[in-house]
């Protein structure tokens, strides 16, 4: 008797898909997701959890966070970024300490996985929400992400 | 058949007068004696049908073209999607920009294909489709071609399509094309059966498979509500076979994007592959047209409340197709696609047995007289 419960079971869940869509049918109008992009792009506003490319916040002492521990070189799986490090005299204690010279970003290479932003332990690199990447010379898609002048933040490491 | 169609014309090209049957569509027949009065009648007829075939194929190529936009707007709207709206007033010129653009494309081709087969199919496909338009009543005049076997010569029509799919699977030399075309003979083949079973439950009541009777008797009640539950019946069984017909989703086995490419039609290009894509969206319309006249009435008005107004029909006769047309966008736009194995089940399992179950009980509701009529 599988076979007549079957069919009921198959139409009730045909209709109650079709309800759904058709809910939706008729709302669309109203709540359309879709972006008219190129007319809003003054008001558009992109999601949080939007992957633009990685950026590195900088404070307005021109410090960030990162520590140059390199974590987020080894994360990417395609070597989108490498870190040139050299070390330095730390002020406060006066030892030798490692630090960034040049953090270098290639969003050109990037797949937007994220795997370098989960693997950065100071939080110093987060997603940007920008979305017009787009340029006519790919050598501008590789990007220093520190700002010329830069130092870590204190007590990031500690 | 064939033997019909042969006895058809020669009827045609001894008696002009009878070119569009007993009842025959007026306006032709205003033309057809103003054309008798400039040149001999043999001529006249010819020049009568030449015009009414080209005023169809204009109708219908824009008609097509419509129901491509009417597809992608209905689809935004399920997804929650605007939908094309950047040509013209709301995007309604947009397939007219995109069939310009096909139309400028090159045509290519493969080396090995069989040329001749090759550049035929496309047009068995457009033909077979514009051919069925010609028997549809839109309103009691306004009839192209009022065949007695109307029925019978829809079914027939319908399946010469899929001759057109093989052949432009298997010319173009390609294995993803002719496993996509295998798929879809596999697929209409079957379907055909619930199709023809489904319309032969519903000429059970009519008793006759003209197209203008079928109508004739529904003035005392559409069939759906005369034959009440095995109608109903009938009626679903013949949409889900109809979307299976015309290869739309969820029954969508001849193209795959990931293992096929884009089936039967991969090597086509420009305008070749337009027609197989018009062709699809102009059978949707006619298996929506079928379904309007076998169980909706065609051209009556719901209680014959624009009686008196009889050119009011064609407004019926769309309002009705397209409320059909609009149930199977929603089947695309809400179901997932089937398996080729739960295709076959659903039809040979399922609708097959239901079917000639259903057959034999709007059978003895017919003799017992138990059909609603008004
Ligand atoms: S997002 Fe992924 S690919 Fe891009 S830089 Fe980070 S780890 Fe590399
Ligand atoms: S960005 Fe984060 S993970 Fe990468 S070197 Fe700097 S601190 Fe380490």
């Amino acid at each position: 008797m599988s076979y007549f419960s079957d069919i009921y079971k198959g139409i009730k869940t045909l209709l109650n898909g079709m309800s759904v869509t058709g809910k939706y049918f008729l709302t669309s109008r109203k709540g359309a997701i879709t972006q008219q992009y190129p007319d809003n792009r003054d008001t558009l506003k992109m999601f949080e959890r939007f992957r633009g490319e990685v950026v590195m916040p900088h404070d307005e002492n021109n410090e960030h966070q990162c520590t140059g521990c390199q974590k987020c070189e080894i994360a990417c799986p395609n070597g989108s970024i490498e870190i040139i490090w050299d070390r330095g005299i730390d002020e406060t204690t006066g030892k030798k300490k490692k630090k960034i010279d040049k953090h270098i970003y290639h969003l050109g290479l990037c797949t937007m996985c994220g795997l370098c932003i989960e693997a950065c332990p100071t939080d110093a690199i987060v997603w940007a929400q920008n979305y017009e990447n787009a340029v006519y010379d790919r050598t501008q898609l590789t990007k220093v992400l520190n700002e010329p002048g830069s130092k870590v933040k204190a007590g990031i490491e500690d | 058949m064939f033997r019909l169609i042969i006895q058809y014309w020669s009827s045609v090209i001894s008696l002009p007068s009878s070119v569009f049957g007993p009842r025959s569509l007026n306006i032709t027949k205003t033309i057809e004696d103003w054309l008798v009065s400039v040149m001999p009648e043999g001529a006249a007829s010819i020049v009568a049908m030449v015009l009414v075939a080209l005023i169809y194929l204009g109708i219908f190529a824009v008609a097509g073209l419509y129901l491509v936009l009417l597809e992608r707007k209905v689809a935004a709207w399920f997804q929650l999607r605007i939908g094309p709206n950047r040509v013209g007033p709301l995007g309604l010129l947009q397939t007219m920009a995109d069939a310009l653009k096909l139309v400028s494309k090159e045509l290519t081709g493969t080396v090995k294909a069989d040329k001749f087969l090759y550049n035929l199919a496309p047009y068995f496909v457009i033909i077979s489709s514009l051919m069925a338009l010609a028997v549809f009543p839109f309103t009691q005049e306004f009839q192209a071609f009022d065949i007695n076997i109307g029925i019978l010569f829809l079914i027939a029509i319908s399946s010469i399509g899929v001759i057109g799919i093989l052949l432009g699977g298997w010319s173009s030399n390609n294995k993803f094309a002719l496993i996509g075309a295998m798929r879809s003979g596999v697929q209409t083949i079957s379907y055909e059966l619930s199709i023809g079973l489904s319309l032969l439950t519903m000429v059970l009541i009519t008793g006759s498979l003209q197209l203008s009777e079928i109508v004739e008797v529904q003035k005392s009640g559409w069939l759906i509500v005369q034959g009440h539950i095995p109608a109903i019946i009938a009626f679903m069984i013949y949409m889900i076979a109809g979307t299976a017909e015309t290869n739309r989703a969820p029954f969508d086995m001849v193209e795959a994007e990931s293992e096929l490419g884009a089936g039967f039609h991969t090597e086509y290009s420009g305008m070749k592959f337009a027609y197989f894509f018009l062709a699809e969206f102009i059978n949707m319309f006619i298996i929506a047209a079928i379904a309007t006249t076998v169980f909706f009435g065609a051209w009556l008005s719901p209680f014959g409340i624009t009686e008196s107004i009889p050119w009011l029909g064609v407004f019926w006769f769309l309002t009705k197709t397209l409320v059909l047309v609009f149930l199977m966008m929603w089947f695309r736009w809400t179901f997932p696609r089937l398996r080729i194995d739960q295709l076959l089940t659903l039809e040979w399992k399922y609708l097959l047995p239901i079917n000639l179950v259903n057959i034999v009980i709007m059978a003895l509701i017919v003799w017992l007289n138990m059909t609603i009529q008004f």
